[in-house]
């Protein structure tokens, strides 16, 4: 009935290259890590290491000798006697493709860090053209696999269309959206399994949307806003930041990040409280936090709300 | 595998089913015990529809059930465990078919459970107030501590038994010692060399004497024994079961005192009202949550107006009642408790609990890694220390059954966006809020001749309110739902039965009998009151 279980071996070390320099790490553990561990910058926008590695925006990939192809050192295992190199030609030209393209059809102006690797890489997303004209509202929402108008050759393509605010905790800026999956994931099977949103269309018209693309309050969201935490690109956020930052109040240096525990039950969540002119404008909590993995439930992410409402009660006299 | 007992996690420790959803994706078998089909019974692997008030038919029935087909853990029964035979013969009744008669779950099914349960290389139980929230309450929770004293699961990685706090300090609260029994470290306070460690740090004789539950100073209050009362961080005339009596109670006293972050309906009942800094963001401290982890809590704001830090407040009142502590920092009382329980918290400096995200007690010294599961040395040989009793336990229906007059069975539990009385949960607006109703099975709806969200008049013999009707095919036949979150529009405890089991003071919220009518002619004040309801 009961059997003892057998107590796991320690990871064996695997020895291996980066640019020139011996390495060693654990067996099982991706080249990323390994890069991170000896200080080598790697940039990634799909990966979060409490997700399953996708591999779908490829601005992670380096080379590794004797391989046909760059590989994704997200999810590429380290293996012995590898010869990685994170920075030669061939890893700066793809990643200067892969952001010039991204950031000629999505706009990454809240994605952190990803001016200065257009620099690094020297991206000129302007020279595909001006931006196409703003699709009307619902346009992208249906459009059909398969189904392709001719390019325009004036403009360059994107995936502009309207903000989605239908509903008083989360707004959704498409334009914003470079189908990283990590939403999707962390609404399905990775944490909160309400499988709310999926990937619609196919090509250039794939889209994060729900079922049908109904409004979030006719669909499966229970509201965790587990996918806002994972966003990398402010495509998905939080209403009372998308209002500070839509009236030019959101105010990042003036802001203060405490960490406390969220009073909604026992489970003991951690929750970083963003502060700004002592009023909570936003809950999240950390990646690395053993009880959470950066996920909380709306009553966490949003439910902070009543300690403030006293301060609006105050008699102002 | 794993036992959800009586407990919505999906809903009520969504963060804690994150947990349970990698286990299940990872072949983990789920068992849901629930008289609703709640959403964590549909993630489960079988779901067993238990007749409310009848947990322990159903743990007494597993039991036999374990013990006939020999899946019993007889070594560690030898070994850890004390009082077996006469829990064993207090079983024979416990068929499977009274099971299923007592408890409406299909023997079938309840055999496959208990099978499930017994030849799992690990198993727990979880449960929330769906086993506690009874007049039998302790006797629920000890019918299922005799399951995992049967198998031998407890004491092991991966098994054991845990209570699902329902706040982030209800475990905390127990620990400190804000129980009527026990100082903080649960020391016994009838413990003559304990009442004399504290009265020496104190330099205040101890009574040995046990105090009082909440249920027991409601009682002293109405026998004119206790004449005033301090009320801190609690809503009781929102919270308690029956509020007519709460209210009753409360304004018969000379004197009351309420300290908390809002002007509550107790508070409004007060004679002095001290505004509290919000605990958990405007003041620093900690709580321990259900997996007995000390975590910190820290001051992200300063609290509003003439609100005040509670341990700045309490040094405050110490001093005009002339004894000056001085004015001591939450890191300085913190140190005092590990001084004062070194055994389970000696360990546990503020430096460490910033460092480790926490520690789980036991943690005696700094070199400690605090401890992940209790009672490991149950499985030592020889046995270290007293051995784990069983408990005989009889089942026993709630107070109120469904009757000719009262034909329904009324239940209570909280929903995903929203907490207790509201006070807190109705701060933020919810797109999944909706306004209270009375849930119930289609069938009832079509028998009784209501229609979805027609208002109808919902009467215990204590009291009755008014709410719309809701169709919900996860409910079972004859019985209804409410929930405690919309108080200030229907007061669903006014309806609930104030019986409380007389071991641990908790209310039987889970269970009592009500009547349903057609709204003949809407009184207005009740009109009123619904359309002004919260999120709608």
């Amino acid at each position: 009935m009961i059997s003892i279980l057998p107590p796991k071996a320690p990871p064996r070390t695997v020895e291996f290259e980066i640019d020139g320099i011996p390495v060693r790490a654990p067996e099982g553990s991706t080249i990323l890590d390994a890069c991170r561990a000896n200080a080598k910058q790697v940039p990634t926008l799909c990966f979060l290491d409490t997700l399953h590695p996708v591999n779908v925006c490829r601005v992670c990939v380096v080379e590794v000798e004797g391989s046909r192809v760059l590989v994704p050192s997200c999810s590429r295992k380290v293996e012995p006697g590898m010869k990685v190199r994170t920075d030669s030609e061939r890893v700066r030209h793809s990643r200067k493709m892969v952001l010039e393209f991204l950031d000629s059809s999505v706009d990454l102006s809240t994605t952190p860090d990803v001016a200065d690797w257009k620099a690094a890489y020297g991206c000129d997303s302007e020279r595909y053209g001006p931006p196409a004209p703003l699709a009307p509202a619902g346009t992208r929402d249906h459009a059909h696999a398969g189904h392709h108008d001719a390019p325009d050759p004036d403009y360059r393509a994107t995936v502009a269309q309207p903000v989605k605010v239908d509903n008083s905790l989360y707004v959704r800026a498409y334009e914003k959206c470079i189908l990283c999956y990590k939403c999707v994931e962390a609404c399905g099977t990775d944490f909160q399994n309400s499988f709310a949103i999926g990937v619609a269309g196919r090509g250039f018209a794939a889209r994060i949307s729900t079922e049908f693309a109904v409004a979030l309050p006719e669909s499966a969201c229970v509201y965790c806003g587990n996918c806002i935490a994972v966003c990398p690109t402010g495509a998905l956020m939080a209403k009372p930041e998308w209002d500070k930052r839509a009236d030019g109040t959101w105010d990042e240096s003036r802001q203060t990040q405490t960490d406390t525990i969220c009073p909604y039950c026992g489970v003991g969540c951690t929750l970083t409280l963003h502060v700004q002119d002592n009023e909570i404008l936003k809950a999240t909590s950390p990646f690395d936090q053993t009880v959470t993995r950066g996920n909380l439930c709306i009553k966490g992410r949003f439910g902070w709300q009543y300690v403030q409402n006293r301060r609006q009660a105050e008699p102002t006299a | 595998m794993l036992f959800l007992w009586g407990s919505n996690a999906r809903e009520t420790h969504p963060i804690f089913f994150h947990h349970v959803l990698k286990g299940i994706h990872n072949g983990t078998k789920v068992v849901s015990v629930d008289p609703r089909c709640t959403p964590t019974a549909q993630w489960a692997h079988r779901y067993l529809p238990i007749r409310v008030g009848t947990d322990i038919a159903l743990a007494n029935a597993m039991a036999r059930e374990i013990i006939d087909a020999r899946l019993a853990n007889e070594p560690f029964i030898a070994r850890a465990t004390a009082g077996f035979d006469a829990y064993r013969a207090s079983l024979d009744r416990y068929t499977l078919a009274y099971a299923e008669r007592e408890t409406g779950i299909d023997a079938g099914l309840i055999r496959e459970a208990a099978h499930l349960y017994a030849r799992a290389d690990r198993a727990m139980i979880c449960w929330t107030l769906g086993i506690t929230e009874h007049h039998n309450a302790v006797d629920n929770v000890l019918s299922l501590i005799n399951l995992a004293l049967l198998t031998g699961h407890v004491g092991r990685y991966g098994s054991g038994l845990n209570p699902l706090r329902g706040q982030n300090n209800v475990q905390g609260g127990g620990d400190m010692g804000a129980i009527p029994n026990r100082f903080v470290g649960f020391q016994d306070i009838r413990d003559p060399e304990v009442c004399e460690t504290f009265a020496r740090a104190w330099g205040v004789p101890q009574k040995n004497e046990y105090g009082k539950t909440m249920t027991q100073m409601f009682e002293a209050i109405e026998h004119g024994e206790m004449r005033s009362l301090f009320v801190i961080g609690e809503n009781p005339v929102q919270s308690e079961a029956d509020q007519h009596k709460t209210k009753h109670v409360l304004s018969s006293l000379d004197h009351l005192v309420v300290f908390d972050i809002f002007m509550t309906k107790t508070a409004e009942l007060a004679d002095v009202v001290l505004p509290s800094a919000a605990g958990w963001c405007e003041s620093e401290g900690t709580v321990v949550n259900s997996e007995r982890r000390v975590q910190r809590i820290r001051k992200a704001l300063e609290p509003p107006g003439e609100a005040r830090d509670e341990i700045a407040v309490l040094c405050d009142l110490a001093r005009r009642l002339g004894t000056d502590w001085g004015e001591l920092s939450a890191e300085q009382v913190w140190d005092e408790v590990r001084a004062m329980a070194p055994a389970m918290f000696g360990g546990m400096s503020y430096a460490r609990l910033e460092q480790e995200q926490g520690l789980r007690w036991p943690c005696p010294d700094e070199s400690h890694p605090g401890t992940m599961y209790l009672h490991e040395r149950l499985w030592h040989e020889p046995r270290s220390g007293l051995p784990a009793p069983f408990s005989v336990v009889e089942h026993e229906l709630p107070l109120e059954q469904a009757d000719a007059d009262y034909p329904f069975v009324l239940t209570t539990g909280r929903r995903l966006a929203d907490y207790n009385t509201g006070v807190q949960s109705g701060g933020f607006t919810s797109p999944l809020r909706r306004s209270e109703s009375l849930d119930m099975h289609p069938d009832d709806v079509g028998r009784l001749g209501f229609a979805d969200g027609q208002s109808v008049r919902i009467s215990s013999r204590r009291g009755s309110v008014v709410a719309p009707v809701r169709t919900d095919p996860t409910m079972q036949r004859g019985l209804v739902f409410m929930t405690p979150h919309f108080q200030d529009d229907v007061r669903v405890n006014e309806l609930t039965i104030d019986a409380t089991d007389p071991k641990s003071g908790t209310a039987e919220f889970k269970a009592c009998a009500v009547k349903l009518e057609p709204l003949e002619v809407v009184p207005e004040r009740e009109l009123r009151a619904h359309a002004g309801s919260v999120g709608d």
